[in-house]
């Protein structure tokens, strides 16, 4: 446990003390931003709707700008990701972690662990973003935190996904690459399922198994069990996959 | 116990698809001793510190660290090594101080000793002027000798050092080979090496690997002069071979021409003087008298140059 946590403390360094965190999330923070504003305004123009149609505000950010930000998640996660294997097998550093007195499952874990504080890092200044709202209107909390947590799990599962191909392959933009095609293949599952119900054998399950579907229901201010319980097991199934890799590899 | 068993490894080979890259090697390693790997490039050095290092399984065999079997308990065994690598495993957007501190969390140095063990590395490896700066910013030779800090951050027992010298300068090779000579007083020291004056400067034994098998592996005695193997005389007045093989010393005689011989020496012994006293007494007329010994270059050249491997494999298939 112990090491675990020196990785995670020595992986969080590193992510931090590269430009490449930093570039990733100030461009994250401006096209979110940019977002957040078409929202509002979006809103603020449509305020006059009947009373039926009414959303609050919580809604059209929680709904609205919470998924846009996933689809830019999506695209930005395997660049961090790619750093976690692929870089350092490349550089030859990995050596240090295979030659240490850790566990792969330490490795792979702490490595984990080392990337959510920048998913906590990224959700963080989105939270940010939302609650300055505070300021001028009446924000539903519980909705947006149900939100933020949704992408708290998002991020944490597209980072999971992503340090499975950085084990992969010795290239970091392979890894970068492979990443993104593994994360989004999951994303589409569900439009796949849904686009031909009755050709496509199992579409049913497809788009239960697709990571969009689950993220609905979060989005919407609903904190159900199964789906906090499918993203946790996406994560454990990437992470075991992983460390089954590298034992591969290994031997 | 000074003779203590540090490592032990057992008919270790390993398998890179068709090819052999290290087979059936066997070795071990005593408290105190400094093993010098050498091999022509490809040989299997490197695979074989990987295996030792844990950082490779071997396809058979097995490594024992401190009696620890590396495969059954590999946290514990590897509790008990140093590794540094052909490339050094470094971070460089950490600072020397950072990564050392890092890696001595890593190999489980306690909290409270961390600072400790970070000061001494960095005292035993020079590294104390630029502690503060990024590892990516300093030239080959530190970032070696920041690799080299982080194999004995710990004090592990054994240490592994794949080719430590290599990217520095002269000066800085002579203090590494101090700093690798004070190490095997306490630690156990694998080192490979192509620079066989650094094997035999530092070393006390030698194994030479050549397509993946161990063709030699000896103690190696600086102190003691070169050991006499054979001594060519060359005589005017010969006498017949008998009267050659009488003299303490000499175990068998081989006619040369022009009155030459060589006199195949028996272990441990230097007939030279007998033989000069013979040759006065009797008359002979020694016009030539000198040793012959091999050096470690002759072994190497001669052990891992494309015939004798020919022939080696020639033995084999026998």
């Amino acid at each position: 446990m112990n090491t675990t946590l020196t990785i995670a403390r020595a992986e969080a360094r590193r992510i931090f003390a590269s430009p490449l965190a930093w570039a990733v999330l100030a461009v994250l923070q401006l096209i979110l931003g940019v977002f957040f504003v078409l929202y509002l305004n979006a809103y603020s123009e449509g305020a006059m709707m009947s009373a039926d149609q009414y959303m609050g505000v919580s809604d059209y950010i929680g709904g609205g700008l919470y998924s846009t930000a996933n689809v830019v998640f999506l695209l930005v996660v395997p660049l961090l990701t790619m750093r976690l294997f692929a870089e350092e097998r490349k550089n030859g550093s990995i050596t240090l972690l295979y030659s240490a007195p850790a566990s792969l499952i330490e490795i792979v874990l702490g490595k984990f662990l080392g990337l959510l504080s920048f998913v906590l890092a990224a959700v963080g200044l989105l939270a940010l973003m939302s609650f300055t709202l505070i300021a001028g209107t009446h924000l539903d909390l519980g909705r947006i935190a149900a939100g933020l947590l949704g992408l708290l799990l998002m991020m944490s599962a597209f980072g999971a996904g992503g340090l499975f191909v950085s084990t992969l392959t010795r290239e970091p933009v392979i890894a970068a690459v492979g990443g993104f095609g593994l994360l989004l293949l999951i994303w589409i599952l569900q439009a796949v399922g849904q686009s031909a119900p009755q050709t496509i054998p199992f579409s049913q399950a497809l788009s239960y198994l697709s990571m969009t579907g689950h993220f609905e229901s979060l989005r919407r201010g609903v904190v159900s069990t199964e789906d906090v319980v499918y993203y946790l097991l996406f994560i454990a199934l990437f992470l075991w996959l992983a460390v089954l890799r590298l034992d591969m590899e290994r031997s | 116990m000074d003779n203590e068993i540090l490592i032990e490894a057992q008919a270790l080979s390993r398998r890179y698809g068709p090819t052999m890259a290290v087979s059936e090697l066997n070795l071990t390693l005593r408290k105190g001793d400094i093993l010098g790997l050498l091999g022509p490039n490809g040989a299997g050095k490197t695979t074989t510190m990987k295996m030792l290092a844990g950082c490779l399984a071997p396809t058979s065999g097995a490594v024992k660290i401190k009696g620890i079997s590396l495969a059954e308990e590999p946290k514990r065994a590897k509790a008990h090594l140093g590794y540094l690598p052909e490339q050094p495993p470094l971070y460089p957007e950490l600072t020397v101080n950072e990564y050392l501190r890092y890696c001595a969390g890593l190999h489980g140095v306690p909290r409270a000793e961390r600072e400790d063990a970070v000061a001494r590395a960095k005292q035993a490896c020079a590294l104390n002027d630029v502690a503060q700066r990024l590892i990516g910013n300093l030239s080959k030779g530190y970032q070696q000798r920041v690799g080299l800090a982080q194999a004995i951050i710990h004090r592990p027992p054994v240490v592994i050092l794949d080719e430590p010298t290599i990217g520095l300068d002269p000066i800085q090779i002579r203090e590494i080979r101090a700093l690798i000579r004070e190490l095997g007083h306490r630690h156990s020291v694998i080192l490979s090496s192509h620079i066989l004056p650094e094997i035999q400067a530092v070393c006390s034994r030698v194994m030479i690997i050549n397509k993946g098998r161990v063709v030699y592996a000896e103690a190696l005695n600086r102190s003691a002069p070169a050991r006499v193997e054979s001594v060519i005389v060359g005589l005017r007045r010969a006498p017949d071979e008998a009267a050659l093989k009488n003299i303490p010393g000499v175990r068998d005689v081989q006619t040369l021409s022009n009155g030459q011989f060589r006199l195949a020496v028996a272990p441990q012994q230097d007939p030279r003087e007998a033989l000069a006293e013979a040759a006065v007494k009797h008359g002979w007329g020694l016009t030539e008298l000198r040793s012959e010994s091999k050096s470690l270059e002759e072994i190497f050249v001669e052990l891992t140059s494309g015939d004798a491997a020919a022939a080696e494999t020639l033995k084999e298939a026998a």
